[in-house]
């Protein structure tokens, strides 16, 4: 059986640079399933992203997204950063909507199901905890409700692949965990494949079936860690032994990665 | 509340002080009227040259209003396009600084030379010396966009059209009517120089005359007008800033 997300001895360069931000790097993600990708700082997560969404394309190997080979971006990606990015002229609501103004066959069908699309998005808000918050402006949310409206944005297409680049890193920590779990519950409500990109170790063995880590620059893939920790999690899963071994073993490893 | 009252009577304040001072400084140092007029002489002189200076003052308006609309069309049209392509812009920019180094009035005597003295070479002034503001602001804002938010919309199967429809154009909004009060009052400054240069109206023309037969206080009657007209302008500029772009004003500062 083929992966839903699968890159094969990627190398990618920015530019015309010769210095390769990730090189040999070999990825496989089965469909539904949550994959989360650590590393130090700048060893080309970010890339990944980009080449795994065909913002990017490879110098060398071949990137495969749902069985076909990727050099147009994908469209059936949902994606979301550490800063929220919403549009400050929009209401929350209408900062959902944006992206069934640009998929098809949504685009077309706007004008004439926009009231079945204005309620998708409240049901849709309303499951991370956001009900009735619709009609005000991102300004007037907080930074944790801002980046639940961005996860919105991200899911409102029903996307088959949801790519995460550090969507918690700006909050504190009661915020992040809340948030953890509203990922949680969509990836387990929807079925959808999940990648996560975080420096957050704890994040990553929270969320995910298997983590990645990665080398420092030229970044590839160094460690595989399948995450047997049974689901449902709870958060209280994050202070037994168990979690904590999982945590100090990926830990370890990316201390290796850094030297 | 007090500071509020403040605040808001003090331009009238400080306008009536400034024409106080204005009055006493003429008469302490027993200024010739035919040097600075007091404030009471030109006041006399708007009464006097009413009819002139209404008349004048519309052409004034008038042409600088056709100016400054044409600068908004050219304006946002070339700014949308600088900002669209890197190479438009890499291509352009240096044209357009160098465009702009160049006094306006030095124009002038070429505009004159291909539609004679009159109305158009004032229109086209005031149009050549304000595009260049729009044009920079709305170029800046198209290339600004976030790069987050551009991949958001990549990644979804964006066009370049969509992402500058659904984000480019809304984002740039308040740069280009922040842009339009710096724009309207360069227009006053294209068209008075243009009519005093080269026409036969308008308030330009109007003060030419005046020095040229020494009436002193209708010249500063002529500046008066000017500043009133670009008040008022501005104003509205700002006014219209606030409805179409309230969004990006929410600080307690804009409203202030």
């Amino acid at each position: 059986m083929s992966a839903f997300v699968a890159l094969e001895g990627v190398d990618h360069a920015y530019g015309t640079s010769d210095t390769l931000a990730v090189e040999g790097l070999s990825v496989a993600v089965e469909q539904g399933e949550f994959a989360a990708v650590v590393g130090p700082s700048g060893c080309g997560k970010s890339t990944l992203m980009k080449l795994a969404t065909g913002l990017q394309f490879p110098r060398a190997g071949k990137v495969m997204v749902a069985g076909a080979q990727v050099n147009a971006p994908v469209k059936i990606a949902g994606m979301a950063f550490q800063a929220p990015t919403l549009l400050p002229w929009r209401s929350t609501v209408d900062n959902l909507l944006l992206p069934l103004e640009i998929v098809p066959p949504y685009r077309g069908e706007m004008r004439r199901r926009k009231a079945e699309f204005r309620e998708r998005a409240e049901k849709l808000l309303a499951s991370v905890g956001l009900s009735g918050q619709g009609n005000k402006f991102p300004w007037e949310l907080s930074g944790g409700m801002q980046q639940r409206t961005s996860l919105c944005r991200a899911l409102i297409h029903e996307p088959q692949l949801l790519m995460l680049d550090e969507p918690f890193g700006a909050l504190d920590a009661f915020t992040r965990e809340e948030l953890w779990c509203v990922i949680r519950d969509l990836h387990a409500t929807r079925k959808i494949t999940v990648i996560l990109v975080t420096h957050d170790l704890r994040e990553a063995v929270f969320l995910a079936d298997r983590v990645f880590v990665m080398s420092s620059r030229p970044g590839r893939i160094l460690v595989e860690r399948k995450i047997d920790i049974p689901r449902p999690r709870d958060l209280e899963v994050t202070f037994t032994p168990q979690f904590t071994d999982i945590v100090h073993e990926l830990r370890s490893h990316i201390v290796k990665a850094r030297q | 509340m007090k500071t509020n009252a403040l605040i808001r009577l003090s331009p009238w304040l400080f306008t009536v002080g400034l024409l106080l001072v204005w009055e006493a400084a003429v008469h302490i140092f027993k200024i010739p009227s035919f040097f600075l007029p007091p404030p009471t002489l030109v006041a006399q002189a708007f009464v006097d040259y009413a009819g002139p200076l209404a008349r004048n003052s519309w052409i004034t308006l008038e042409t600088t209003l056709i100016g400054f609309a044409l600068a908004v069309g050219f304006g946002l049209l070339l700014g949308l396009l600088v900002g669209w392509s890197r190479a438009i812009y890499a291509g352009l920019y240096p044209l357009m600084i160098g465009f702009n180094a160049i006094p306006k009035v030095a124009l002038v005597p070429i505009l004159v030379l291909w539609f004679g003295i009159g109305f158009i070479p004032a229109v086209l002034t005031a149009f050549l010396i304000s595009f260049f503001p729009i044009v920079v602001n709305v170029a800046t804002g198209l290339a600004t966009i976030e790069p987050e938010l551009e991949d958001v919309l990549k990644a979804l199967g964006a066009s370049k059209l969509d992402i500058m429809r659904k984000v480019g154009i809304p984002r740039t909004l308040p740069y280009f009517f922040g842009s339009l009060k710096v724009a309207i009052t360069l227009a006053f400054v294209g068209s008075v120089i243009s009519e005093s240069v080269a026409s036969n109206y308008g308030i330009g023309n109007l003060m030419l005359q005046a020095q040229a037969q020494f009436q002193v206080p209708l010249i500063f009657a002529g500046l008066v007008v000017l500043a009133i007209e670009g008040i008022a302008m501005y104003a509205a500029m700002a006014i219209l800033e606030r409805r179409m772009t309230g969004w990006a004003q929410r600080s307690g500062f804009a409203q202030a």
